[in-house]
């Protein structure tokens, strides 16, 4: 088989292959990185000695799943529907609130929701308007 | 493909029908409704509630200079409102933010003429002014995205969320109540931590590129708490209830005092009521 134009072809071949699987090469090794969220805020131990175990105001796999949902139909009940409890499926009333109810356990966003956040590519928008927890990182750097 | 005129207008006939179907369909269909069951959700027992909220501004009860800042201020620090200034320390016009604030009797009640001769006490004094909480607001039915409606307690609320910023609510409201952020209002001094600011962390602040007002303070009603410009203002100065209550307070006075509405000829119906002196029922 004759190949007309071996060199430019090849460089492009090389080249195309290397944008191609840019984004495979660009992220070999952090796909690995293992995913380390805390739930040892105050608000959290404070809660566990009082009730003796910790818990989320859903089940931890449905709020791994399914926060951002929560969150939204939270918004929505409590601005357009002028209603604050929420009802669980595990029977507690909790105040449905972001930066009072949300941040007052996970008062540790970075660790906690900053880290699977980057960890999954994703950036709410939220924190725009409401007001971040303060951390100790915050005020040292 | 080929299709005879008779073909043609029978397609074309039914076609229609099941068009209009659907848009019967999608107009008695509700466009909003809570994504949480009604047993997922309820009201603080502490909430304070009515059918019909509503305000009068007693203007004698306002004395000094002080009085009528401390209850703008209560209200803009509580809400984390942005206090933009010129250089010069004067308020900067073109990026304010206001939800309650001062203004003078004629732009607030222009062209009042039998009011012409009122008493020069009156017409010098500011004018406490606010989002007027309509009946029939304006603002509400040009809204392109439902961002601001009326909540069952006659507020009129805005949903920040939804706010596109497309700004039609500001050339309807008559009462110039509604602000837009053209900056960041976290730049201001009063909220920026770099230049001595603070934010009330327990309530958001707005961004870039949405329209704000008053909101009636939903935050502490459904608390329990009564409105930060009702606390802060001097004693009976605000009287905050519910008009649908005929024993409350502020029933007795709009039924047996004589007040004034800012523009109700506009149809409006504005829920704050001005008692500017001159006794009982004038
Ligand atoms: C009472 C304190 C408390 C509140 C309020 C709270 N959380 Fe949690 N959350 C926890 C605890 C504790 C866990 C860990 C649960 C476990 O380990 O079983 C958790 C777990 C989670 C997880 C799962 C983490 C994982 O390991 O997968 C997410 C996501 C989460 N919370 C988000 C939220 C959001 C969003 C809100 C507000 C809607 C919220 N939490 C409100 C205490 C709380
Ligand atoms: C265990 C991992 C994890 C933790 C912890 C977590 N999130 Fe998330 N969150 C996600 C993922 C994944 C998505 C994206 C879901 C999607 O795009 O469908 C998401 C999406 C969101 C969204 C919607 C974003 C959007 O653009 O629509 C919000 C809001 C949110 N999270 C808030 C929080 C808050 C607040 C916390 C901390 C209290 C938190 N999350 C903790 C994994 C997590
Ligand atoms: C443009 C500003 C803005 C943005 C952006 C914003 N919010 Fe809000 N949010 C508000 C305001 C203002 C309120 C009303 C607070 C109140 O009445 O207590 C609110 C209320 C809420 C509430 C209920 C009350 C509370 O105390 O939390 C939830 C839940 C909420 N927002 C979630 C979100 C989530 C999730 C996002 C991001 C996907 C988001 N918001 C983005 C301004 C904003």
């Amino acid at each position: 088989m004759k190949i007309y134009n071996k060199g430019p072809v090849f460089l492009g071949i090389v080249i195309f292959l290397a944008l191609a699987l840019f984004p495979f090469y660009n992220n070999f090794g952090k796909a690995n990185k293992k995913l380390d969220i805390k739930t040892d805020t105050p608000a959290i131990l404070e809660y566990e000695k009082v009730n003796g175990k910790k818990e989320c105001v859903e089940p931890k796999a449905y709020m791994r799943g399914e926060h951002m949902v929560l969150i939204n139909n939270w918004r929505d009940a409590v601005v357009r529907d002028d209603n604050r409890g929420y009802l669980s499926s595990t029977g507690k009333r909790w105040n449905m609130s972001l930066q009072n109810g949300c941040m007052q356990c996970h008062s540790n966003k970075k660790k906690f929701c900053d880290e699977c956040h980057n960890y999954m590519a994703v950036k709410p928008f939220c924190w725009d308007c409401h007001i971040q927890p303060v951390e100790k990182e915050e005020t040292q750097s | 493909m080929s299709m005879d005129r008779r073909k043609f207008l029978k397609v074309a006939g039914i076609s229609s029908i099941l068009g209009f179907g659907a848009s019967v369909a999608s107009a008695t269909h509700p466009t909003w409704q809570p994504a949480l069951r009604p047993d997922q959700m309820d009201r603080n027992k502490e909430a304070l509630t009515a059918k019909r909220w509503a305000m009068v501004v007693d203007m004698t009860r306002f004395k000094t200079e002080e009085d009528f800042t401390k209850t703008i201020n209560a209200c803009h620090t509580i809400h984390n409102v942005p206090d933009f200034r010129k250089p010069d320390g004067t308020v900067d016009k073109k990026f304010e933010i206001k939800w309650i604030w001062n203004t003078t009797y004629e732009k607030a009640f222009p062209g009042m003429e039998e009011r012409k001769y009122q008493s020069e006490h009156i017409k010098d004094m500011p004018f406490m002014v606010l989002c007027n909480h309509c009946t029939n607001p304006a603002c509400v039915r040009v809204c392109p995205t439902k961002a601001t409606y009326k909540l069952a307690t006659g507020i009129t609320m805005q949903d920040m969320h939804r706010c596109i910023g497309c700004r039609f609510c500001m050339a309807a409201c008559p009462y110039g109540a509604r602000s837009f952020n053209w900056i960041d209002p976290r730049r201001a001094a009063n909220l920026d931590p770099a230049k001595g600011g603070k934010v009330n962390k327990e309530y958001p602040t707005r961004t870039k590129g949405v329209v704000e007002k008053c909101t009636f303070c939903t935050e502490r009603l459904a608390v329990g708490k009564m409105p930060a410009c009702v606390e802060a203002a001097p004693k009976g100065a605000l009287i905050f209830g519910d008009l649908d209550d005929p024993s409350s307070e502020i029933r007795q006075i709009v039924s047996n005092k004589l007040t004034i509405r800012r523009k109700p000829e506009l149809g409006t119906g504005p829920a704050i009521y001005y008692l500017i002196g001159g006794g009982d029922h004038a």
